[in-house]
């Protein structure tokens, strides 16, 4: 017959892993250490057929303890980490990078750097090769950290002014730090990936030493390159490089515009936004109505006096010449059922009227337009106004009481 | 080398060595002052290995190590055992003369087996010598027993590969590699037949010995003390003297990675008995600790149940015989008669017991509690009531308790030891660096544990849930009176409940599947669970295994009614 519930060296060790998880999971970090420490043992025996071994196990559990455990110190975290290098070779440079991370996160950022060069000058045969991933990813933090001294060396400077020979050692060191952190970081941005912060370095300096093709072309890259994730960020960066460089509208509406399809909310919605209003072009105008009130479909944006701004302008001028209410309808169309609750509610028009008068004034155009004069939040709003006596909500009253009717051609 | 010379005074030539490595001649005693240079000896104190060796000799090996058979090491093993028994109160001739004698007939039965051997080996005799008593003033004593030689060269015999763990690099080469000087013959299939001996098997002989001597100590008894350290088996070989290196195969032999079940080692002390021939083993009577009656006494007690339950278990043993002597007491050549396991019978005579006196359907019991609790609160002249309603929530509670302390100490076992094991000399420094990582590493977090340090091995103790009586919180019931459950028919107290049910109707065939009934937690009324649960952490078994019992108790019980028909109906009027 078969004995499964047999206990043998196996079963003795899940169920210790299991107490373990227990204790993590709970933050009881004494107890997690306790039962820890009859898990090592593990070590000494054979685990090659299963996925995760005991080396990584304790590397993984052992650190998440020394991180939180309030006894527990940088000097004996690392002592730990040495042991756990040892221990997978498979996984040293894994060990090591997130070894930097944790030296990083407290700032010990030398040590970090002598930990990246030694784990740079790793070489473990075929090993080397199989690690090649991690390996880049050493060099580019290590070319974070050469920038970081750049930048460093670079605000002396600044400072100081040109002083002469005083800062001529600096200014080589800087000048040293940036080939450094040049080379890593333009190998790790050549890989498909997520480098935000290492793009904008290296940019960063590109910059500085004048290299605005070279820039340009990074920052386009990171952006357009189809092989790279889609990151709201690259466009960013690419848009404001632009307009740094006082690049054309044209380029700036066209960098912005990938970013409004991937990031609706983005910020800079408003000034994309803005600037489509302005343009010539009906198309872009189009879009740009489209722009805001995506934005506007945001929680975020509720409050936001900037974008009701927009969105408001847009709408008032649209009704006063008369021209492309369609627009107005077919942005309307998929909203009229959840906007009237989500922005115009009597409890909103209360509270923004409390809290925001031009946030209300703004909204009170928007909602008296697209929902008549009669809509609860445009008749709170306005009622206060003109009670209040603020002129430019007599002058709103009058614009929707003239336009009333513009509201049943949108919903229809 | 072969001592030819003819004795200066028979001129025989059958030497013999004393314990000062002198030969002396066994037909006349004469002693010479030859010496021969002698295999360091003094490690097996139990016997003496006396070696006429031919052929190629092996001297000490450079390491200090020493020639060893898996045999001695066995021996040694048994031998700390029996003195750890020994230790906890077992009278010494179990260990001197029962476990000796069993396993020196187990060494003749067995060796003498040792007969697959390709022609034209040379045979080395091995004679055994018991030396309790010296050796010089009995020289005639025959040894009885023979060793066959081994070949005498390692290489020349194929590893089985799928015994050595990947740690070994044995499959390098094909030489086979151990500390001992038989480990890889040991390790071949062939032995099969011969049933060879095991560590768990160890344990079967202790428990063989223990019951022919009828010692107060159970099977689960012995196998918990084991498992909580105080008889060792777990790393054993820590105590082996130093110059009996143990690696390679044998660690596959004496490293154990998991804790004996039940049935396992007492199948095979049945094997053995049968295996040694034994007689029938000295009658089970009714004073005896193992009687039924008897050890019904220890697990009421520990139950906490009322003395008074004693004299139901008591009607139950009698009435299916199962007190007889002859049906208790165990005779190894008889294998229509099933054997008995004293332990969970006398766990299932109480269940019984307790299914006749409150059904344990989930309702009677619960109703009959609250008649006592209402007589309790009424009338507290004359002793209190069993309550099973608070019987239950005092029990579960402190089973839950040690349960949990259990689970937690099976999750924090440790099964390596100081002493390392490696499979070769190749990886012995890698092993000595992975061990003193693993104790560098034990140090560091332990340190993190906060104050708790390891606590002591608890002192052995038979009891594992004790009851005070003076407890003034009356946590106790083995004063409670049964009375509540309990009525006067013609003259005769017999239980108010009428009714009983069967845990199965019809018995399944031991010997095909293993087991008398399929027990299923979710087809049973919980109060039955939780009493099987109760048993089942007392003894360290499954519950299926009491299940089992219960069903053979039932069946013994209800025969008759059985018999007739009632297949239909699983409720009988008793």
């Amino acid at each position: 017959s078969s004995h499964e519930h047999k206990l043998n060296f196996k079963k003795s060790k899940e169920a210790c892993l299991s107490y373990i998880q227990d204790a993590m999971l709970q933050q009881q970090w004494k107890r997690a250490a306790e039962f820890l420490t009859f898990y090592i043992e593990s070590l000494e025996k054979d685990y090659s057929r299963e996925p995760i071994g005991p080396s990584e196990m304790i590397w993984r559990i052992g650190t998440e303890i020394l991180c939180h455990h309030s006894h527990s110190s940088m000097r004996e975290f690392n002592c730990f980490i040495e042991q756990m290098k040892t221990l997978g070779i498979k996984r040293y440079l894994k060990v090591c990078l997130e070894h930097v991370f944790h030296l990083l996160c407290n700032g010990q950022i030398d040590e970090a750097y002598q930990n990246l060069s030694l784990a740079e000058s790793w070489r473990f045969g075929e090993q080397t090769a199989i690690q090649d991933k991690e390996m880049k990813l050493i060099q580019a933090y290590k070319g974070l950290l050469d920038y970081y001294s750049w930048s460093k060396q670079k605000n002396i400077l600044l400072e100081h002014g040109p002083d002469g020979f005083a800062d001529l050692s600096v200014e080589q060191e800087m000048h040293s730090s940036f080939r450094k952190a040049a080379v890593n970081l333009k190998e790790i941005i050549k890989i498909p990936g997520v480098w935000d912060l290492f793009v904008k370095c290296y940019v960063d300096m590109l910059e500085f030493y004048g290299d605005h093709n070279e820039a340009r072309q990074v920052l386009n890259e990171y952006a357009y390159n189809s092989k790279f994730p889609a990151n709201p960020n690259a466009h960013v960066y690419l848009y404001e490089f632009l307009k740094r460089h006082g690049e054309s509208k044209k380029s700036l509406i066209s960098a912005l515009k990938i970013l409004h399809d991937i990031a609706p909310s983005h910020e800079l919605m408003i000034d994309f936004n803005t600037m489509l209003q302005k343009s010539k072009k009906r198309k872009k105008r189009r879009l740009g109505l489209e722009v805001i009130f995506a934005a506007l479909d945001y929680a975020g944006w509720k409050e936001n006096v900037k974008a009701w701004s927009c969105l408001a302008r847009q709408v008032k001028q649209i009704v006063i010449s008369d021209k492309h209410l369609d627009w107005i309808k077919q942005e309307w169309n998929c909203r009229k059922d959840w906007w009237p609750a989500f922005h115009f509610s009597r409890y909103l028009a209360k509270r923004n009227w409390q809290e925001n008068k031009s946030l209300s004034y703004q909204k009170a155009l928007v909602a008296g337009i697209l929902l008549g004069k009669d809509c609860k939040y445009f008749k709170y709003v306005s009622h206060q106004g003109c009670k209040a006596q603020v002129k430019r909500f007599r002058m709103l009253k009058k614009l929707v009481n003239r336009h009333n009717p513009i509201y049943l051609r949108i919903s229809s | 080398r072969d001592f030819n010379e003819r004795c200066a005074q028979c001129s025989e030539v059958n030497w013999g060595l004393t314990d000062g490595g002198r030969y002396y001649c066994r037909s006349c005693h004469n002693v010479t002052e030859r010496t021969r240079e002698v295999v360091n000896t003094d490690f097996i104190t139990n016997s003496r290995v006396q070696t006429i060796s031919k052929g190629l000799k092996k001297q000490e090996k450079t390491d200090g190590g020493c020639e060893w058979y898996i045999c001695e090491g066995f021996q040694l093993v048994l031998k700390k055992q029996a003195e750890a028994l020994q230790a906890l109160g077992v009278c010494p001739q179990m260990k001197d003369e029962i476990l000796c004698n069993f396993w020196r007939c187990y060494l003749q039965k067995s060796k003498q087996a040792y007969c697959k051997r390709p022609a034209g080996e040379t045979v080395k005799a091995l004679s055994v010598c018991e030396s309790s008593t010296d050796v010089d003033s009995e020289p005639e004593r025959p040894s009885f027993l023979h060793l066959l030689s081994l070949s005498e060269s390692e290489g020349d015999l194929q590893t089985d590969c799928s015994f050595a763990s990947s740690m070994s690099k044995v499959s390098e080469s094909t030489s086979v590699y151990s500390g001992s000087v038989d480990g890889s013959l040991y390790l071949m299939k062939n032995q099969k037949e011969k049933l060879r001996m095991t560590m768990p098997m160890t344990l079967s002989f202790c428990y063989m010995a223990l019951l022919w001597s009828r010692e107060p100590i159970t099977l689960s008894e012995l196998l918990r003390f084991v498992a909580e350290g105080h008889i060792p088996y777990l790393n054993v070989f820590q105590h082996f003297p130093e110059k009996m290196k143990l690696c390679g195969l044998d660690l596959k032999i004496f490293c154990v990675e998991s804790w004996p079940v039940y049935e396992e080692v007492h199948n095979k002390m049945l094997e053995l008995a049968a295996f040694l021939d034994l007689p029938r083993f000295p009658d089970i009577t009714d004073s005896c600790f193992l009687h039924p009656d008897m050890l019904c006494i220890k697990y009421l007690m520990e139950a906490n149940l009322p003395d008074e339950l004693h004299i139901w278990t008591c009607r139950v043993v009698k009435k299916i015989g199962i007190g007889e002597v002859d049906f208790l007491t165990l005779e190894p050549g008889n294998k229509s008669t099933r054997k008995v396991k004293y332990d969970i019978l006398a766990a299932a005579v109480i269940v019984v017991a307790l299914k006749l006196l409150f059904l344990l359907d989930d309702h009677y019991e619960w109703l009959l509690s609250d008649f006592a609790e209402e007589r309790n609160k009424n009338n507290k002249e004359g002793g209190l009531y069993f309550e099973f309603k608070k019987w239950y929530e005092v029990v579960k509670h402190s089973l839950d308790v040690e349960q949990k302390k259990l689970d937690e100490e099976r999750a924090k076992y440790l099964w390596r030891c100081e002493k390392p094991l490696f499979y070769s000399v190749k990886n012995k420094s890698k092993v000595l660096k992975r061990r003193q990582m693993v104790v560098n590493l034990q140090n560091q977090f332990g340190k993190l544990s906060g104050s708790v340090p390891r606590a002591e091995k608890p002192n052995p103790s038979s009891f594992q849930l004790s009851w005070s009586e003076e407890d003034t919180d009356g946590n106790c019931f083995h004063r409670h009176s049964l009375k509540g459950v309990l009525q006067e028919k013609r003259g005769l107290l017999t239980a108010m409940n009428p009714d009983y049910w069967l845990c199965t109707v019809k018995l399944c065939n031991e010997k095909l599947c293993g087991h008398l009934a399929h027990y299923r937690e979710v087809d049973f009324p919980q109060s039955y669970h939780f009493v099987l649960r109760l048993f089942s952490f007392l003894l360290r078994i499954q519950p299926s295994y009491i299940h089992d019992e219960v069903c053979m108790i039932e069946h013994k019980l209800f025969n008759k009614k059985l018999y007739k028909k009632l297949k239909y109906n699983t409720v009988l009027r008793k």
